[in-house]
């Protein structure tokens, strides 16, 4: 049973985050394999699951999401094996430290050796990140500059964006995805989608044809035209 | 009216109604912001200038803005000066009143520049509809905007200032708390996902059925204007609240509007039939000809928008018509297409138009609705009834240009 849990969509969506998801479920479901998602509101418990998604969102609620998340079992579970797809905010929590109105070194979940400082200007625009032999698409509009510890990989490299630092987005380890492709990166990228799926479930799957396909095809045509 | 004008403002005047003479002769605009700017950049001041001796009030909100000013205007009655569609920051407000010497004004004005109008053009009531996620890659985050709001009506110059606020969202609530005079609305919020955390102290709030609070203190504040069963209260005045527009959403807007009217003395006997005639707005909710068909225009330009709108789809098996753009004016990112519960129009088909027609159809496959993607329009179906049409704001105008009156 594949257990997806949306954490704090209240706090963490943004952006339209939920999205991702419903996205990672449909396209289990789609394909038979038995699946169920959760989304995990302010006062309910952090239930174990398969995989935690964590989205986009203010400040505030930013630092309550860490709050909460740092009081609940989540670093546990992740420790214990369970996956996590993180964007923007979402990723920043998972590091060391994090920067938010007010308090320019707020401390993270250090779940990742990764720090993010207030950038010099605000990063608002189309991201285009190189992740392998394929292009991640998506939008990014945050205000930070992460830097990655030693030995951390970054989840690829930027061609169009600022993403971590301009060089390169998010970041990649075993069982982590993070990225600075807001919203639902997962829907515009169904490749990346299908490559965190079949990393869980630990084998390949069987394609799947979605809108999606199409959608990509145009951004990725627009992003390489701009 | 031309009590204590400078001979900058005067020259300014001059300017402003030149240029806008100039843009609708050559037909390069509704010349309206052109002439506005040109007369500001003479004359700073202007705003204050021209509003000086006018009664106003000011709408501002995320949603709701431009057809709660027009149930204003017409609940008022009579000659009332107002800013047309979109040009709703200052270049804008002086262009109408450059335009008008009315006593009475309605304005509109965008959720960012409200502290400026408020400054400038010191209206009598202000009213707050709203609050939640709209542009976020332009502009600002929505907590901040409520932050900007609650700084203005704190500052002591703005203490005259009588305020009409929307008690079910919390951050509107936050944003007026400050001012000392507040007539506080209970009108039906359907959006609240911007408002889960406190906008005070960021804590979880508490929602329930008819209320919301936060363990600081903040709350939901008792109110003097409420809607229930067909009937409108403001104050001690009751009457049946019957419009044309649709949707509870335009209830509340119409409430917020006949308790802003109440504050500069026009009773609910008044305001409300000349609500009732309101039938479209800028082309909103009219049914117009395009090609064999007939649509009928909605405008929803952000998740709270749409969210309301859907509540008009009558359920069934009926055609809808979407169309989503993502020009600078939409906010480029339609991310937001995931914050509407679209999962609504199961059963529906939607046909999907606009330049981002394949994040909506993406978003609806996921969301298990019957989609089509609209690349040639001659294979779309006539309905035999007016289809709804949701747009958000260059695929609305998109629509009205290629569209007909019916």
């Amino acid at each position: 049973m594949l257990k997806i849990a949306v954490l704090y969509p209240e706090l963490l969506g943004t952006y339209g985050d939920g999205g991702n998801g419903l996205v990672l479920y449909e396209r289990a479901r789609r394909r038979g394999i038995e699946a169920s998602l959760t989304t995990v509101e302010l006062r309910d418990e952090v239930p174990n699951a398969t995989v935690y998604l964590l989205g986009g969102g203010e400040d505030g609620p930013q630092r309550l999401a860490r709050d909460l998340l740092s009081q609940s079992s989540f670093a546990e579970y992740v420790q214990n094996g369970a996956h996590v797809v993180a964007v923007c905010a979402g990723l920043q929590i998972l590091g060391h430290t994090f920067c938010v109105e007010g308090d320019d070194r707020y401390a993270g979940l250090g779940l990742v050796d990764v720090v993010t400082s207030r950038g010099a200007e605000r990063s608002v625009g189309e991201l285009a990140v190189r992740v392998g032999g394929q292009l991640l698409v998506g939008f990014e509009n945050h205000g930070g500059k992460t830097t990655l510890g030693v030995g951390v990989e970054p989840l690829g490299t930027v061609v169009k964006g600022r993403a971590n630092d301009g060089c390169v987005d998010g970041f990649k380890t075993e069982k982590i995805w993070a990225t600075y492709a807001h919203g639902p990166v997962l829907a515009m990228n169904p490749w990346f989608c299908d490559d965190i799926l079949s990393n869980i479930v630990g084998h390949d799957l069987e394609p799947l044809e979605t809108a999606a396909d199409l959608l990509y095809r145009q951004r990725c045509a627009v992003l390489s035209r701009d | 009216m031309v009590m204590g004008r400078s001979p900058r403002e005067k020259v300014a005047i001059v300017a402003l109604k030149s240029v806008n003479w100039a843009s609708r002769i050559s037909r390069r605009g509704a010349g309206t912001v052109a002439g506005g700017r040109v007369g500001l950049r003479i004359a700073p001041t202007l705003l204050d200038s021209l509003a000086r001796g006018r009664t106003i009030i000011v709408v501002s909100g995320t949603n709701g803005k431009t057809t709660t000013t027009a149930l204003c205007v017409a609940g008022w009655g009579g000659d009332v000066t107002t800013n047309r569609t979109g040009a709703n920051m200052p270049a804008g407000h002086v262009a109408a009143l450059a335009g008008s010497s009315s006593e009475k004004v309605v304005l509109e004005a965008d959720e960012a520049w409200l502290a400026d109008v408020v400054r400038s053009a010191n209206p009598k009531v202000v009213v707050l509809l709203n609050l939640s996620r709209d542009q976020l890659d332009r502009a600002n985050e929505v907590r901040q905007m409520a932050e900007r709001w609650r700084q203005c009506f704190t500052a002591s110059e703005n203490s005259k200032v009588l305020v009409v606020a929307n008690a079910n969202d919390p951050l509107v609530v936050y944003a007026a708390s400050g001012a000392p005079n507040v007539s506080w609305c209970d009108v039906a919020t359907n959006w609240t996902l911007d408002a889960q955390s406190c906008p005070r102290c960021t804590l979880p709030l508490r929602h329930t059925q008819n209320s919301w609070s936060c363990s600081c203190g903040l709350a939901k504040p008792a109110s003097i204007t409420t809607t229930l069963n067909g009937e409108l209260y403001v104050g001690a005045e009751t009457s049946a609240l019957s419009l044309s527009l649709p949707g509870e959403f335009n209830r509340g807007n119409a409430a917020m509007a006949a308790t802003a009217l109440a504050l500069v003395e026009v009773t609910l006997e008044e305001s409300l039939p000349r609500m009732k005639a309101v039938t479209g707005v800028a082309g909103r909710y009219t049914v117009r000809s395009w090609n064999e068909h007939r649509v009928r225009l909605l405008l929803a330009k952000n998740p709270a928008g749409f969210d309301a709108l859907l509540t008009t789809v009558p359920p069934g098996t009926s055609d809808v018509w979407i169309a989503i753009n993502a020009n600078i004016a939409d906010g480029r990112d339609p991310a937001w297409l995931y914050d509407v519960a679209f999962e609504k129009l199961a059963g529906h088909h939607v046909w999907c138009f606009g330049d981002r027609r394949l994040d909506l159809a993406t978003r609806l496959d996921y969301a298990g609705v019957a989609f089509h993607i609209v690349d040639d329009p001659k294979n779309l179906r006539v309905a035999q009834e007016p289809v709804n049409l949701l747009a958000n704001y260059t695929a609305f105008q998109d629509w009205m240009a290629r569209s007909e009156p019916c």
